[in-house]
Order: C-alpha cells, then sequence, then structure tokens
C-alpha cells in the first residue's frame, strides 16, 4: 500500500531526496503511482505515452528516453526523481547540493546537459548533422521540406561550430546558449 | 427449538419490511421527507468538522503536506506557443527577422513535456478527486495518518454503522424500488394508450426512482426548476456516474435513450419500455450514425414524448471538470435543456471508476457512503443558432454546463480514458512551430538564392475541427451502459 512504500523512502538517504521537500516527494510519488498502471513498481514507456499532454508534444518520445538509463526500459521512483531534480530551480541554499563534492543536478551545466541530450540522439557526446536534421523532423512534422530544414541544419552548425568538426560539442552548446536564461527555462516550481 | 427460532427470524423479517414500508417507502412514493435524512446529514456535517479540526491539529505537530489539489501542484506558464518561445529567443546573440530555428526552441518542449509529466490536466479526470480533507472512509484514505485514538474510534463506529446498519437497508431499498419500478410498468403497459396511461406511467417512474434515491441516502438541491427541461427536448448534462439517472429522474421524467442489454438490464429495459417510449438500440443499429439521429429526431418531434436524456461526454468523468461534448446530439435540431450536477464530495464518491469497480462493486460501494448530496442546476434551454455548426454549438452549451456547476472546462475528450490520443493534435503542434521557424525562411533564400522556394504548407493554422473525426463510422455520442464498453483495458 502506498503508505508503506513512504515509509521506506523516508528511511533511504538517497541523493535525489535532497532536490525535493517531504511534501514534494509524497506528492510526485503520488504521481507516480497513477502513472502506474502495471502497479509494479516502475514505469514503462507506455505509462508516459498514456499523459495526452506528453503525446502531442513533437519531442515527447525524446523526454520519455531521457527518464530511462541506457538500454533499459523501466524507471523505478528514484529514477523518476533523478530525472525530475534536474528541473529544480537553482537556488543558493544548501539544499540542492549533492552528497559528494559533485555537481548538483540542476546546476545550470546540468540542465544544458539534459537539453543536449535531447538532441544527441546516439549518445557519442556530439550533435552531428544527421541527429539536427532528425529532431528537426520531429518538431515541424510534414510541414518543411527536406531542403529547407537542410538548410537550417547547415546554418545552425555553423553558428555554433567552433572547431570545424562539422558537428556541435557539448562545450560548444554551452557557448552558443550563454545569453539565454536556461535557469529559468527550464526549471519547474512546486507551488508548495 | 428450530421452530422458535425460525419463527423468530420471519417475525423479525416482517418487522424490517414494515418499518421500512411504513417509514420510508410510502413517504418516499409521495414525495414526502420524514427529514430523517436532513437530520443524519446534519449530523454527519458535525462529526465531520470535529474530525477535520482535529487532524489539523494533529498535523501542525508533523511536519506534513497541507493538501490543495484544486489549485494544481507546479507554477505553469499560460503563454502560448509563440510567446513562450520569443521569450526564450530574447536573449540570443544575433537578431532574427522574425522566425529561424535556434537550439534553445528545444527548452520551450522539454519544459512543457516535463510539466505534463508531474501534473497534466487530463489523467487526473479519471480518477477519483482528492479530498482537502478526510471524511473519515477508509476509501478515500490517501495521505492521512493514525491521528487520534478518538478519531479512530468514530471512524470505527462509522464502519459498523455504514456496513452493518446502512447497507442493509440501503440494499433492501434498491431491490423493493426496482421491483416496483418492473412490476409497475408492467401493469401500466397494459393500458391503452391514453393521457390516463403518461400520467400512471410518470407516477411509477417517479416513485421508483424516489425510493432508489433514498437507496443512496440521496439528498439534491434542485436549482432554477423554472428551466426544468419540457417535452420534445434534450436534456444534456454531464456525466459522472450512473447514478446520475436517478438523481435526474428523480424531479422529472425522461426517455432514456440507448443500447439494449440482457439480463437485469434488459428486463429494466424493456419493462420501460411498456409503459412509456423510451429510444433502445440494437448493436448493430449504434454503428449507423444516420439510423442514430433519425430516430431522436423523430421522437424529439413528438410533443408529447418525454425529453430525451443525454450524455454527451460519453463516459464517467470524476466530477472536476467537464470534457468534450459529442457533437452528434446537437446535430438533430430542438431545443437543448443543458443541466449541470455537481456531487460534495465530503459525503461519498459518486465517481464510476469503471477501468477499477464493476458496476455491481460500484453500486456497493454507494450503499456504503456516508451519503450522496448533490446540488442540480437547470440552466436555460439553448438552441442553434443561424450559421453556427454544432461542434462550436456543444462547446457553448459545454461552458454553460462548467460554468454553473464551477467545473473546469477542457477540450479533451472523455475517450482518452482508454484510448490514444489523435495524432492530429501533435500535428497541429508541429504546425504552429513550423510556422515560426518557416516565415524568415523566405527572406534567406531569396537571399542567398540557395535553396528553393519553399514549398511546404505554409498556411495558416486551422482552428481545430478535431471533432469532426473523433466520431467517425461508431456512434458514440449516446452514453449507453453497455458492460462491454466499460470493461477493463
Amino acid at each position: 500500500p502506498l503508505w508503506c512504500d513512504k515509509v521506506l523512502l523516508r528511511a533511504s538517504r538517497r541523493v535525489e531526496i535532497a532536490y525535493f521537500s517531504h511534501s514534494q516527494i509524497t506528492r510526485l510519488y503520488s504521481r507516480f503511482h497513477s502513472l502506474d498502471k502495471g502497479e509494479n513498481g516502475a514505469l514503462s514507456r507506455e505509462d508516459f505515452q498514456r499523459i495526452p499532454e506528453l503525446a502531442i508534444n513533437p519531442l515527447g518520445d525524446r523526454i520519455i528516453n531521457a527518464f530511462f538509463p541506457e538500454g533499459e526500459d523501466q524507471v523505478n521512483f528514484r529514477g523518476f526523481m533523478r530525472t525530475l531534480a534536474h528541473f529544480r530551480p537553482v537556488e543558493d541554499n544548501e539544499k540542492s547540493k549533492g552528497h559528494d563534492a559533485s555537481e548538483p543536478l540542476n546546476s545550470r551545466n546540468n540542465k544544458l546537459l539534459f537539453a543536449f541530450r535531447l538532441y544527441d540522439l546516439d549518445r557519442d557526446d556530439k550533435i552531428s548533422r544527421d541527429e539536427l536534421l532528425q529532431v528537426l523532423r520531429m518538431m515541424v512534422g510534414v510541414n518543411i521540406s527536406d531542403e529547407q530544414l537542410g538548410s537550417i541544419a547547415d546554418r545552425t552548425i555553423q553558428e555554433a561550430d567552433t572547431n570545424g568538426d562539422m558537428s556541435i560539442s557539448f562545450s560548444e552548446f554551452i557557448k552558443v546558449l550563454e545569453k539565454v536564461d536556461v535557469e529559468q527555462k527550464m526549471s519547474i516550481r512546486f507551488l508548495h | 427449538m428450530m421452530e422458535g427460532a425460525w419463527d423468530l427470524l420471519l417475525l423479525s423479517v416482517k418487522v424490517w419490511f414494515s418499518i421500512i414500508g411504513g417509514l420510508i417507502v410510502l413517504p418516499a412514493m409521495c414525495g414526502v421527507s420524514l427529514g430523517v435524512t436532513g437530520l443524519y446529514i446534519k449530523i454527519l456535517v458535525k462529526i465531520l468538522e470535529w474530525a477535520t479540526l482535529r487532524i489539523q491539529r494533529g498535523q501542525k505537530d508533523q511536519p506534513t503536506l497541507q493538501l490543495q489539489p484544486s489549485s494544481g501542484i507546479i507554477q505553469k506558464d499560460d503563454g502560448s506557443m509563440e510567446e513562450e518561445i520569443g521569450k526564450l529567443r530574447r536573449s540570443w546573440p544575433k537578431s532574427l527577422a522574425g522566425g529561424d530555428f535556434t537550439l534553445c526552441d528545444a527548452f520551450y518542449f522539454c519544459k512543457k513535456g516535463i510539466e505534463s509529466i508531474v501534473d497534466d490536466q487530463v489523467t487526473q479526470r479519471f480518477t477519483s478527486e482528492e479530498l482537502v480533507s478526510w471524511n473519515l472512509l477508509t476509501r478515500t484514505n490517501n495521505n492521512f495518518h493514525y491521528i487520534s485514538v478518538r478519531v479512530t474510534i468514530i471512524w470505527g463506529l462509522g464502519v459498523a454503522i455504514r456496513y452493518c446498519v446502512l447497507a442493509p437497508l440501503r440494499i433492501t431499498l434498491a431491490f423493493i424500488g426496482l421491483s416496483w419500478l418492473v412490476i409497475g410498468t408492467t401493469l401500466v403497459g397494459l393500458l391503452p394508450n391514453s393521457r390516463a396511461k403518461s400520467w400512471l406511467s410518470d407516477r411509477v417512474h417517479l416513485t421508483c426512482y424516489r425510493i432508489c434515491a433514498r437507496a443512496l441516502s440521496a439528498t439534491i438541491h434542485y436549482h432554477n426548476k423554472e428551466n426544468q427541461p419540457r417535452k420534445g427536448g434534450i436534456c444534456v448534462a454531464n456525466h459522472t456516474s450512473p447514478i446520475d439517472i436517478v438523481i435526474l429522474a428523480n424531479d422529472g421524467c425522461y426517455a432514456m435513450i440507448g443500447q439494449v442489454h440482457g439480463g437485469l438490464m434488459g428486463v429494466l429495459q424493456r419493462s420501460m419500455q411498456r409503459s412509456c417510449p423510451h429510444i433502445w438500440f440494437e448493436r448493430s443499429e449504434m454503428k449507423d450514425r444516420h439510423a442514430v439521429a433519425r430516430r431522436l429526431r423523430d421522437h424529439i418531434a413528438d410533443k408529447n414524448k418525454l425529453p430525451v436524456l443525454i450524455f454527451p461526454e460519453g463516459t464517467c468523468i470524476n466530477n472536476t471538470s467537464v470534457m468534450m461534448f459529442k457533437k452528434g446530439s446537437f446535430e438533430v435540431g430542438g431545443t437543448i435543456y443543458p443541466v449541470a450536477i455537481k456531487y460534495d464530495p465530503q459525503f461519498g464518491d459518486a465517481f464510476w471508476n469503471s477501468a477499477k469497480y464493476n458496476m455491481v462493486s460500484y453500486l456497493l460501494r454507494m450503499m456504503t457512503s456516508w451519503a450522496i448530496v448533490c446540488n442540480v442546476w437547470y440552466l436555460p434551454p439553448m438552441t442553434r443558432q443561424e450559421g453556427e455548426d454544432a461542434v462550436h454549438f456543444a462547446n457553448r452549451v459545454k461552458s454553460a454546463i462548467a460554468h454553473q456547476g464551477g467545473l473546469v472546462d477542457l477540450s479533451w475528450d472523455g475517450g482518452l480514458k482508454r484510448e490514444k490520443v489523435k495524432e492530429m493534435y501533435k500535428e497541429e503542434q508541429q504546425k504552429m512551430y513550423s510556422n515560426m521557424i518557416a516565415c524568415s525562411e523566405d527572406n534567406l533564400s531569396s537571399q542567398t538564392s540557395r535553396a528553393p522556394p519553399p514549398h511546404g504548407p505554409v498556411q495558416p493554422v486551422q482552428p481545430p475541427s478535431a471533432h469532426d473525426t473523433v466520431i467517425k463510422g461508431s456512434v458514440r455520442f449516446i452514453h449507453s451502459y453497455t458492460f462491454d464498453e466499460d470493461v477493463k483495458p
């Protein structure tokens, strides 16, 4: 039952819990539980696709993919929270620090990395022209021709690429987005 | 010894039935209330208020959550796609001549996607509403922990009363009510068609539904009775559960519309048909939209026939919102009488979650709740205006009902309970985004003269005519209690 799992949750001392308050974790757990139609403590891709607003999102599949580690088909609550932790607002207090000295999940860099991985389909830490084309195609559907899309991709890579390898690395990605307010735009604020 | 026990049993059964008959059934049939239910509700309200205060006091000692489900979990931006992406691009290094793609565009879709994962407008409508404070029913206990001995004792007493006293009483009443419906309508059906027959048929139906309402300890407040649906019209209401029919038919007589069933439902349907005309369809007829529309039209053309009761959402929604109205009932012409029904969740959760419970367990849950308390508002009649299409009319009626009942007005289809969302909506989003990045391509290609002139469909975004394709071959605008439809996926 729901309350049993919460007792277990309180007992664990995982990193993800540092990012959310107690009430937020309870809320997220309710949500996780309501999405988990199979009631097996883990979400599959189909569980996410059942959310209509996500199913009509052009990048819906890429976002869903971000929840699943390499090669896996199920995400448990810990993984669910871990991915959502990237979207915590960046605050000055210590709550969002990780247990070790590494960067917190919701830092500006990690938010940019999340977005980078939306484009980087094969996870080779480079956005190639092909990958950019594929993601663009997801976003525009059938409404733009191949040639046009190709020229958009070329121009984008031209702008960002500094070392001439015709692809965008993560540091080039960071550089070209340095003026964008990532902290605001990639954050979700809870009401309580 | 055995005979003594047998006599005792018979005697207690006789006493039981005469109490029920005298104190409940007879007054119900006359539409008179002895005030017992009213008193019961008052006592219940006092107890629940006390319990709420106790729980709140208990919660102050622990840092537990304050539940405010109605306002949502997260802050959401209300801007359109253009506004939000525009804001993202404002800090982009070079100026863009209206449009063009930037890498930060993905942030918009990403944030929207994550927001919908945490809290979305649609999936929450297919499960029971969360209560702000616990109402001492185990089934609504999501986040409330053990508070005090006294609350637990009251809860225990509540269980005993609900299951051992109220439930048997209510089940007996329901049994009496339904048997009376079958017997009464069959008897009335023997009479030749006349005004007396219609009058008697109305009496039988009303008395039966009143008994059934007592079987649920239903307290119903009707508002604006001057707008009550009249003969030859169509009554349209938001749908929460099968009990809606009992609630509405308690105050007026309606013609039902739906699919022919077997079993107990079939018996009820056939006997109801004997005393006054309803519209029952065979399964095969349901697929033919035009046949259905024709029968509906014929029925409302006859001004002697009762108003037809239709639930255009096509499925049960949890009474926090009104979802898309299927346009079928709004196409046939005639006067629409909108009705808004709002249940008070404090006394019992009326929503039928057909994926979780079948009809019988649902009815048992109803009969072991505290009570059913609801408000019914009759809204002024509406007709289709000149040049207005059925979809627009349906939305107008839906907004009126949502506004009156204090419900959220959604355009999403209630069918999303079981089906996937149509690809078309995603294509709309893609088209909107394409418009944003395509318009400057014209400027760019004329400058560089590299790419051929754009030939992608860069049209203005059409207003969503999504509703047309929702009803393709099968007729879903009529909600019927087909046990096969509302089966676990």
